[in-house]
């Protein structure tokens, strides 16, 4: 690091948003992290390339009428049959474009896997704010429930729940439901985490001043978690958060993938994976392929992104 | 030290209470039964007669405790989808995955332990450095990945190994096993492969960290300076110490195993509870599901328990503990 770079950081206040953003510790931290920058870079192209996939995408891959079933197995990169049109990563049986099918299934993913990692945070952070600050018996209760789901391997639970809720919709709704549930199913088998560790610094911060402050001046309980003890809890949340994410991700992919979760009519990367697993031992090898590194890399990137952000935000593990 | 005990059994029996009753309430409110049993043109007299056969008309208590009991003998019901009795199921197919999990436990103790003795030993060699960083890969890869890059290249492409099902099964002990014949042999590779590759990361990567740390203190330094070969120091002394902690995450490690098993058995068609289990979830199918709960439930208890007496047992200073904060 030059000294010129470091001497505007002093004086904020006349700097725009970005070169703010780039002097921080987070950006510094991240500049000296090759492997955490390449992750992020690798994770951004993503995530915009999932979000504004109706824009990105050549094709729109389930859309029937699109579809031009001469073109199918059409491998990648080459004429296809039909139309002659060339397809990045190949097509499928039908002649679906391999790419544009990937981009939908990643934002799935990830719109999966985010909703069930707020929904996971939402639960566990509340329960463990409340077993934190009030202690006793409230606190035995919740974090035995934990304990004992603990035991179980979250994917088992995250099956389980699946199957009851999937019992307990009506048939002919079970397809629209099918991404409600699951990312219900995961939420629901991935709360401990942040229950635990939200008690635990609850814990030590219900006995400081500030809250005992707080008490005396006669704030109202909501208020006093709300408001005083939340954000005092919150910094290793977004640690287990990011982990979450990509564990999330990876549960959501094997759930498909197993039948159990988003239905074909509107696939994930885990489905997608699921459909290329017929055509293996026939020889078309790009419909399997690129969606699992597609879902690799995903995995992966969030997977490291969340190794830096532990070592950043926790400078005693280092 | 009996207190601890006697703590550790009641707590195991509330969780199993606790499965138990999710269990019932599967059976009891979801779907229905009659319509199940009966057919869609039952009457109400037939409904009525069933219910009393059943006991449905009892209060919900003694629902629960006959289903219970009925559970402890055996008695899980019937399969929504072929009209099978689910303890019969599950019976045919549990032997698959006992011999699926035991074989893959075994196998990454085996290889785990060997791998990370030897990258404790050369731990900047080349080969090590290359074990650990491909370890990390290893780790990352979600297990349907594994088995399907597997498939790929040793079922496919190579064409050296089966990719679904058990092969042939001969009579061994009582029971169906792949390792009496030639091809159920070659048929158990791939999956449990598959299975335990986490866990042999998990198992070498522990190897070597406690390894290196025992290799540090003064008995190992004192073990050279008697004298003694490496080999004996390595294997002798310092192996001997590192195997306590490695007996035990294994245990744990099992319930894993067995849960795993159901995405293992999916990819490569094994005739498990597994694969059992994933098919009655896609058709709701309530009996199956449920039992396989209790099954799963039943077991991790068992084995949380057993490793946590044999912690206790194994090591004095515990057993100190335990005794003096209760």
């Amino acid at each position: 690091m030059s000294q010129t770079e470091q001497v505007p950081a002093l004086n904020p206040e006349t700097q725009g948003w970005f070169a703010r953003a780039w002097d921080s510790d987070m950006a510094y931290s991240l500049r000296h992290s090759p492997v955490a920058a390449i992750s992020l870079v690798v994770f951004l192209i993503l995530v915009v390339s999932a979000v504004l996939a109706p824009l990105v995408a050549p094709y729109t891959p389930f859309d029937p009428s699109s579809l031009e079933l001469m073109d199918g197995f059409t491998p990648p990169g080459e004429a296809a049959l039909g139309t002659g049109a060339v397809y990045w990563f190949g097509t499928d049986d039908q002649g679906r474009d391999i790419f544009s099918a990937i981009l939908y299934g990643m934002r799935l993913s990830l719109f999966i896997g985010l909703m069930a990692v707020l929904l996971a945070a939402f639960i566990g952070i509340s329960l463990g704010l409340i077993a934190g600050y009030f202690g006793g018996w409230v606190d035995a209760i919740i974090m035995r429930i934990a304990d004992i789901q603990l035991t179980f391997p979250s994917i088992l639970i995250a099956m389980l729940i699946f199957g009851v809720a999937k019992g307990l919709t009506p048939p002919d709704l079970r397809d629209q439901m099918a991404i409600w549930v699951l990312i219900l199913s995961i939420g629901l088998s991935d709360w401990v985490q942040f229950a635990r560790t939200v008690r635990s610094s609850a814990m030590v911060e219900t006995r400081k001043e500030y809250i005992q402050a707080a008490r005396m001046i006669g704030r109202k309980r909501r208020a006093i978690l709300i408001r005083h003890l939340l954000p005092n809890v919150m910094s290793p949340v977004l640690v287990i958060a990011t982990i979450s994410l990509a564990l999330a991700i990876i549960l959501e992919a094997t759930l498909s993938f197993l039948g159990v979760g988003a239905p074909p009519t509107k696939p994930s990367l885990g489905t997608l994976i699921r459909i290329g697993q017929d055509f293996l031992f026939s020889g078309e090898w790009w419909i399997i392929l690129f969606p699992s590194i597609t879902l690799l890399l995903l995995a992966l990137s969030v997977n490291l992104l969340g190794d830096w952000m532990r070592d950043f935000l926790n400078p005693k593990l280092q | 030290m009996l207190a601890y005990i006697i703590r550790r059994f009641l707590q195991g029996v509330l969780v199993l209470a606790i499965v138990g009753l999710i269990a019932f309430c599967m059976f009891r409110f979801m779907g229905d039964p009659f319509e199940n049993i009966l057919g869609q043109e039952a009457t109400l007299a037939d409904r009525k007669a069933l219910e009393q056969r059943m006991g449905l008309d009892k209060p919900i208590p003694v629902q629960y405790w006959r289903f219970i009991s009925g559970a402890v003998q055996g008695e899980f019901g019937v399969s929504y989808r072929n009209g099978l009795p689910v303890s019969e199921m599950i019976a045919q197919r549990l032997p698959a995955t006992l011999e699926l999990a035991i074989v893959s436990a075994m196998m990454a103790l085996g290889f785990g332990v060997i791998l990370g003795v030897y990258t404790a030993i050369h731990r900047d060699g080349v080969l090590a450095n290359f074990i650990m960083t491909s370890s990390l890969i290893g780790v990352s890869l979600p297990t349907f990945l594994i088995g399907i890059l597997l498939i790929w290249v040793f079922a496919v492409e190579l064409g050296l190994l089966p990719s679904f099902g058990r092969g042939e099964t001969g009579q061994l002990f009582g029971w169906q096993s792949s390792l009496t014949t030639w091809s159920g042999i070659k048929a158990l590779i791939l999956p449990s492969i598959t299975l335990g590759l986490y866990q042999m990361t998990l198992i070498m990567r522990l190897v070597r960290s406690e390894m290196l740390e025992v290799l540090r203190t003064d008995y190992v330094r004192f073990a050279r300076a008697r004298g003694l070969t490496e080999r004996a120091i390595n294997f002798g002394h310092a192996l001997k110490n590192t195997l306590l902690p490695v007996i035990t995450i294994m245990g744990i490690q099992l319930g894993q195993i067995i849960a795993f098993a159901i995405i293992t058995e999916t990819v490569f068609q094994w005739p498990g509870v597994g694969l059992l289990f994933i098919n009655a979830v896609q058709f709701v199918d309530i009996p199956i599901m449920a039992t396989y709960l209790l099954l799963v439930g039943t077991l991790f208890v068992i084995i949380n328990l057993v490793v946590d007496l044999l912690y206790v047992f194994i090591d004095p200073r515990l057993r100190f503990d335990a005794a003096g904060a209760h």
